[in-house]
């Protein structure tokens, strides 16, 4: 039931490899809180990969919308890596697909970083 | 559950009732038919209106109590979810898809309950609000050989 985060840096990005469940409680506070950490130690380029996450909420959802919105606001950049068929598709119906910058490859994506 | 059947539990307004409602109503969802796509859409479902009941409905209360239940008529599922809370409006509900609330934090639940089944109905409980989730079982080709034979 619950969500393990691990963090780590390439070429200046941190990729942060998400597994499991982002869901009401425990998932999402682990995602809220290793967002509050990284902006905290000054990252502005993160990557969330959640090709290992197997389901999210609707407050799963709110918590990506919430780390997108933090990491700008901090003027920084985040992006999302290997979505899963289920994440896609509750971004897709959310309307958040095209909000956020969805990458399929992990080195595509640390060069798309600005 | 058989074709006409019905289960009930009344159950503590905490995540742990919400996780297992879902759990639950992936099992029953799988019983009834469906397949894995639709199955987790009703799991969701269940999970988003159980997060309202516990959460903004009975608001962690532990005197209040979530009443579900799910109930096979025929070729439907029907699974309802009632709390205790102080009410709940579903017109008063911001549509999360508009450019105003597209990147709001919450809000999407409801569209989420309504996005994955047949037919969503809210009453007005005395106090609370109950929800009615249904979802139509397919014909199979495996019925169809039954009716004709």
């Amino acid at each position: 039931m619950s969500m393990k985060a691990s963090t780590r840096q390439v070429d200046g990005v941190t990729i942060v490899d998400l597994s499991g469940r982002i869901t009401l409680g425990e998932g999402s506070v682990v995602l809220r809180d290793t967002i509050k950490d990284l902006l905290g130690k000054g990252a502005k380029h993160i990557l969330l990969n959640l090709g290992d996450v197997s389901y999210i909420d609707s407050s799963g959802i709110g918590e990506l919308v919430s780390a997108f919105t933090s990491v700008r606001n901090q003027g920084g950049e985040l992006k999302l890596l290997h979505l899963t068929k289920k994440v896609h598709d509750l971004l897709q119906i959310t309307k958040l697909y095209t909000v956020f910058d969805v990458k399929d490859d992990e080195a595509a994506a640390i060069s798309a970083f600005g | 559950m058989t074709a006409q059947s019905k289960v009930s539990y009344r159950l503590e307004s905490s995540l742990e009732s919400v996780n297992k409602a879902e759990e639950m109503a992936d099992q029953i969802a799988s019983q009834a038919g469906f397949d894995e796509d639709v199955r987790g859409g009703i799991a969701m479902a269940v999970r988003e209106a159980m997060i309202n009941a516990v959460l903004h409905g009975n608001a962690y209360d532990p005197g209040k109590r979530v009443n579900l239940s799910f109930e096979q008529n025929g070729r439907e599922l029907i699974i309802t979810i009632g709390d205790e809370g102080k009410g709940l409006d579903p017109e008063e509900v911001p549509d999360p898809l508009a450019p105003e609330n597209l990147m709001k934090q919450s809000g999407r639940g409801i569209f989420l309950i309504r996005a994955f089944m047949d037919e969503v109905r809210f009453r007005k409980l005395e106090p609370g609000t109950e929800i009615t989730l249904i979802k139509r079982i397919p014909v199979t080709e495996l019925d169809r050989q039954e009716a004709s034979t």
